[in-house]
């Protein structure tokens, strides 16, 4: 689905439904990987062009961390694997 | 408390819940029992390894939508606003449809809006305005071959703008026709001589439709106030426009259409929006589901990055048996596409298993036994 390009006025991070995203870095996904034994595919994925990823200066193939306000647990912290869409 | 040693064991949520009930003076190895207690009962509650998580949130979902009632509601007081709830809200919602039926907004405020100021006024600029709702008549002279407009001119007023600006925009809108702009009218004469009175016709019933102030697709709305601040609902979505106002809290406005969610605020917003917008009718029903199997429906429909819903175009084509898939709908076309390229089903999955009568991989089916080969 083509994301909008247009000029956004508005802070989409400071949104209440949006959840911080951060990118890993290759040590932490390193880690990510070996410690639940997976490889990027397995992980859920986020567009590269998604909103939520703006100014994070993403490529195909990075991690994303992603800090859920879960009502069940607290915060925890869910992976998605970035592709291009 | 919880003790250092559980802090990365135990979630968040429990250990805030300790912390509360626990009395603050409590000596440190009762605190490091009760922590290992709690632990262990955290382990026995989680989910084991190899279960159906997928079924038991279908069944959950499923069997308290067999008493959702068909209908869609007024809102208290208001005419003709009507809101889609109930079992096909929670379709609508699953098969991730493109054209909801009911799309709505919230628009939040920001102060000293909040508190009423202007309002009525700020709704009516929101509100997408045709031509015929600012226009007294609209009416064509035979004799001259040209239309007349007659104005509303408070309405104008109110949408701030006068008819030099309104006779502009309708002269962008207009092909073959001159605007001219007088006191409180407009006119449309053609260009050419023999336009023929049905054009002028056509033309006419075209002006009724043109937009002229306000942002497209809302179409209604109605300020109410909500606790102790003022909100814009809004019949019509469109959130991109909106959150550009500058008028508009910009961290609370939302809308219920899941995939214009997706397009401005992102996949992880859709997500949380399924969940909010499932719980919301089960609630509205009276209901009552535990929200883990919502959250697991709405994490498999966002998984890979775009809106999946439950349907054979969506999910289901993701399966990678062709009889699980041939299981869910259409199983003459699935069975045959299958066999025209020549595809192949692993039987990794339960379904397949099931129709073959074999062990399926959930629960004790799951482990097999793997033995070593002793070198001799």
């Amino acid at each position: 689905m083509a994301r909008t390009k247009k000029q956004r006025k508005y802070d989409v991070s400071a949104h209440q439904l949006v959840p911080k995203h951060s990118k890993l870095n290759q040590k932490d996904t390193k880690a990510l990987f070996e410690r639940y034994n997976i490889t990027l595919k397995d992980l859920p994925k986020i567009l590269a062009n998604d909103p939520a990823l703006i100014g994070l200066d993403v490529k195909e193939g990075d991690v994303i961390a992603i800090g859920r306000d879960s009502p069940t647990g607290g915060k925890i912290t869910y992976y998605r694997g970035v592709i291009n869409g | 408390m919880a003790v250092e040693e559980y802090k990365d064991k135990l979630p968040l949520k429990i250990q805030e819940e300790l912390n509360e009930i626990i009395p603050k003076n409590t000596a440190k190895s009762k605190l490091n029992m009760i922590n290992e207690q709690v632990y262990k009962e955290y382990m026995k509650m989680k989910v084991e390894p190899g279960e159906g998580v997928g079924l038991v949130a279908a069944e959950s979902i499923g069997e308290p939508g067999t008493q959702m009632t068909l209908n869609t509601f007024h809102f208290a007081g208001v005419a003709e606003m009507n809101v889609t709830v109930g079992l096909p809200r929670i379709i609508e919602i699953l098969d991730g449809s493109k054209a909801i039926s009911t799309p709505m907004m919230e628009i939040y405020l920001k102060s000293p809006y909040s508190k009423g100021k202007n309002i009525k006024e700020l709704a009516t600029n929101i509100k997408e305005t045709t031509l015929k709702e600012a226009a007294k008549e609209i009416s064509v002279n035979i004799s001259n071959s040209t239309i007349e407009i007659t104005l509303n001119m408070e309405k104008l007023k109110i949408l701030n703008l006068n008819v030099a600006k309104l006779a502009k925009q309708l002269n962008e809108s207009t092909k073959g026709f001159h605007v001219k702009a007088a006191d409180d009218s407009i006119s449309f004469k053609p260009r050419s001589k023999n336009t023929e009175l049905n054009e002028i016709f056509k033309l006419k019933e075209k002006l009724k439709d043109v937009y002229i102030s306000g942002i497209k697709r809302i179409k209604q709305v109605l300020p109410v106030k909500r606790g102790d601040e003022f909100v814009i609902i809004t019949a019509g979505t469109n959130l991109h426009e909106i959150l550009s106002l500058d008028f508009v809290d910009t961290t609370r406005t939302t809308c219920n259409d899941i995939y214009e969610i997706v397009e401005v605020l992102g996949i992880e917003a859709a997500r949380q929006t399924i969940i909010n917008e499932v719980s919301k009718v089960i609630d509205a029903q009276g209901l009552n589901v535990d929200i883990r199997h919502i959250m697991l429906v709405s994490d498999l429909m966002c998984h890979n990055g775009n809106i999946k819903g439950i349907t054979r175009y969506g999910v289901i084509s993701e399966k990678s048996s062709i009889l699980a898939k041939a299981s869910f709908e259409t199983p003459i076309k699935h069975i045959i596409n299958a066999s025209l390229v020549g595809e192949e089903d692993k039987l990794n999955s339960v379904i397949e298993n099931v129709m073959l009568n074999q062990p399926v991989p959930i629960g004790t089916g799951l482990p097999s036994l793997v033995s070593r080969k002793v070198p001799e």
